[in-house]
């Protein structure tokens, strides 16, 4: 009896000393092999915005590797001063600040009425609009330049001015495929007992739906922000005056212009850059949480 | 005939029965809610005339002799066939940039998707520092390629950092400048930027996964490398479908990165991309035809290459 129940005991044992051996050898070696490929990444990644940033605060521009160790010595910000006084800083901002603000309150108003639209109502149309708004993000914007160059900066003479910039994005369709997920996830009891108590269809958005795509929102917006803010092709082709261009339009022009003739031509652009990176990488790190992965993909997918 | 004398019969009555009739009729003809129309009606105009019309104007742009003209002013535009396809089809740089567009994609389509999904399934599988992770691999993603660029011209310049740390293995003439080096570092380049939104959509097909699958690849003794072929991989087959055509599609749509890294395209044409000739001929030379016809078989070839792939990854999930 005791001896069966000791046998017992040891072939239990074995087994559960055996089963983490087998497993867990190749566990460890895969769980290291990720951390090295992972680190590798993040180090890929991360590098040069540090050499960005590093390279920005050098007085003279050092490319060697202990560049990128920087000596307190060798620290100024005398490139921020130097590109500023080429390109206004300010006035780039502000001219990004105020098409990435226009599409993104165009996207933000017309997206939901869309998405709500799509999500909760039945019309004719519904499914040919849906599938447009999945078509039209792999039309390829660069077919239509030249006749939206011809039409809005020619026939519309809009041309150097904000709402000509804005037009063009100004309806992000990943944006109304969001909203129209986040919609079809509301049970849809709540909208009828609103109606039958004689809510009317914009109240019934208003006071219930939207309060409750509110994480939508947010999502929705950090999504836009990116396309105008980073949006170099369209603004270029459209501003000509240095005083309506967006940052990333006069740094360019900056870049492949004016470069060659300064004293530190690097020192300057990676000021300029870090400028025009920094409220798109702070924005993305305070607010990452509703920056998420399924949201991209009903995004795109729909 | 008949139903016309029925109706004029009864219009002058207005009965209730009409009331419901033309009701009905109407949720025939606009649905349940036509309201949905109304509220859509921003999004499908804005549609209609920042893509549909545009897109149709592009194409018969390419057919006609096209030339900017002064504001208002009347002026005959000659219907001239395939002159500006012809035109495009003998310009030695429309070749070329297309062999650059196809270099490209060899190398950044295969290089994103490998790479994607090998972050995005270590990423998948960790705890510990994911959020720092997530976040740095989609931080080239959400920067203006701008900005990148500016670092990117610093680090692979002559006396760059990249040529002092490889010292005598420099290539030379340096990256950039170099005929055979331009069009891979910026199909690098572009790869680096582009990879966290890719990752991303990576990771949501992961989620979808069923944990099962994987539980009774365990079961079954199968290690992490065959893990990732039989189940991983199959199961993001429809992800990986999306990341070809949308890498697919940034890569025909290569502009700022041909003109600012490498100056526009050089050295002597060996990075030139389609976008960056039509805006050369169509905005600088003052020739939108030629430019619309490179558009239009640019979208053509986009258009084909999309079809093959989707082929090639197979379709029976979405």
């Amino acid at each position: 009896m005791s001896t069966t129940g000791t046998r017992a005991q040891t072939r239990k044992t074995a087994q559960t000393d055996a089963a983490p051996v087998r497993r867990g050898h190749p566990g460890r070696t895969a769980r290291i092999v990720r951390w090295i490929v992972l680190a590798i990444g993040a180090l890929a990644f991360l590098f040069p915005f540090y050499y960005m940033v590093i390279g920005s605060l050098q007085t003279e521009p050092d490319p060697t590797p202990a560049g990128a160790f920087p000596n307190p010595a060798n620290i100024t910000l005398q490139n921020y001063v130097e590109i500023n006084e080429r390109i206004s800083l300010l006035s780039g901002l502000v001219n990004s600040g105020i098409f990435t603000g226009g599409v993104i309150l165009c996207t933000v108003v017309f997206g939901v009425l869309a998405g709500y639209a799509l999500s909760v109502l039945h019309w004719r149309g519904r499914g040919v609009t849906f599938s447009l708004a999945l078509l039209v993000q792999i039309v390829p914007f660069q077919l239509l330049m030249i006749p939206l160059y011809v039409l809005i900066a020619r026939d519309y003479g809009l041309a150097d001015t904000h709402l000509g910039m804005i037009l063009p994005f100004a309806i992000n369709s990943a944006a109304v495929l969001i909203f129209r997920q986040y919609f079809l996830q509301v049970p849809r009891a709540l909208f009828d007992a609103a109606r039958i108590d004689g809510a009317n269809e914009l109240r019934v958005l208003w006071s219930i739906a939207l309060p409750l795509v509110r994480p939508a929102l947010l999502t929705v917006v950090l999504l836009t922000f990116i396309g105008p803010w980073n949006e170099f092709l369209w603004p270029f082709l459209i501003t000509k005056e240095p005083s309506m261009q967006p940052l990333a339009v006069s740094l360019a022009n900056y870049i492949t212009t004016v470069a060659a003739s300064a004293s530190n031509p690097f020192g300057a652009i990676l000021a300029g850059a870090v400028v025009l990176a920094i409220p798109a990488v702070v924005l993305f790190i305070l607010f990452q949480r509703h920056f998420q992965t399924s949201d991209i993909g009903s995004g795109v997918k729909g | 005939m008949v139903s016309v004398i029925s109706k004029k019969d009864t219009e002058p009555a207005r009965s209730d029965a009409q009331h419901a009739r033309s009701a009905r009729r109407r949720r025939r003809i606009l649905g349940e809610n036509p309201l949905g129309l109304l509220l859509s009606a921003p999004y499908l105009i804005f549609i209609g005339v920042i893509f549909a019309f545009p897109f149709v104007f592009a194409v018969w742009m390419s057919f006609h002799d096209y030339f900017f003209a002064a504001p208002g002013a009347d002026v005959q535009r000659d219907f001239v066939g395939f002159d500006n396809f012809v035109t495009v089809a003998t310009d030695p740089a429309v070749w070329r940039s297309f062999l650059n567009v196809g270099i490209f994609l060899i190398i950044n389509v295969p290089l994103t998707v490998v790479l994607s999904l090998l972050l995005a399934t270590a990423l998948n599988r960790v705890v510990r520092a994911r959020l720092f992770l997530r976040v740095s691999f989609y931080v080239p993603y959400v920067t203006a390629s701008v900005a990148v660029v500016g670092v990117w011209l610093f680090m692979f310049s002559q006396n760059g950092l990249v040529n002092q740390i490889l010292g005598p293995l420099a290539p030379d003439p340096s990256w950039l400048i170099n005929p055979y080096l331009a069009m891979p570092t910026i199909a690098f380049f572009v790869t680096w930027k582009q990879l966290g939104f890719f990752i991303l959509l990576y990771l949501a097909a992961l989620q979808a996964v069923p944990q099962e699958l994987y539980e009774s690849a365990a079961t079954d003794g199968a290690g992490a490398v065959r893990t990732f072929f039989s189940v991983t991989v199959p199961g993001v087959r429809s992800a990986t479908l999306l990341v070809l055509l949308l890498a697919t599609i940034t890569g025909a749509n290569l502009f700022t990165e041909p003109y600012l890294l490498t100056n526009g395209g050089g050295p002597n044409g060996a990075s030139t991309s389609p976008v960056l000739l039509m805006y050369q001929k169509g905005l600088e030379q003052g020739n939108p035809d030629v430019a619309s016809a490179i558009g239009v078989i640019l979208v053509a070839f986009v258009l084909i290459l999309a079809l093959i792939e989707r082929k090639l990854v197979g379709d029976e999930e979405s």
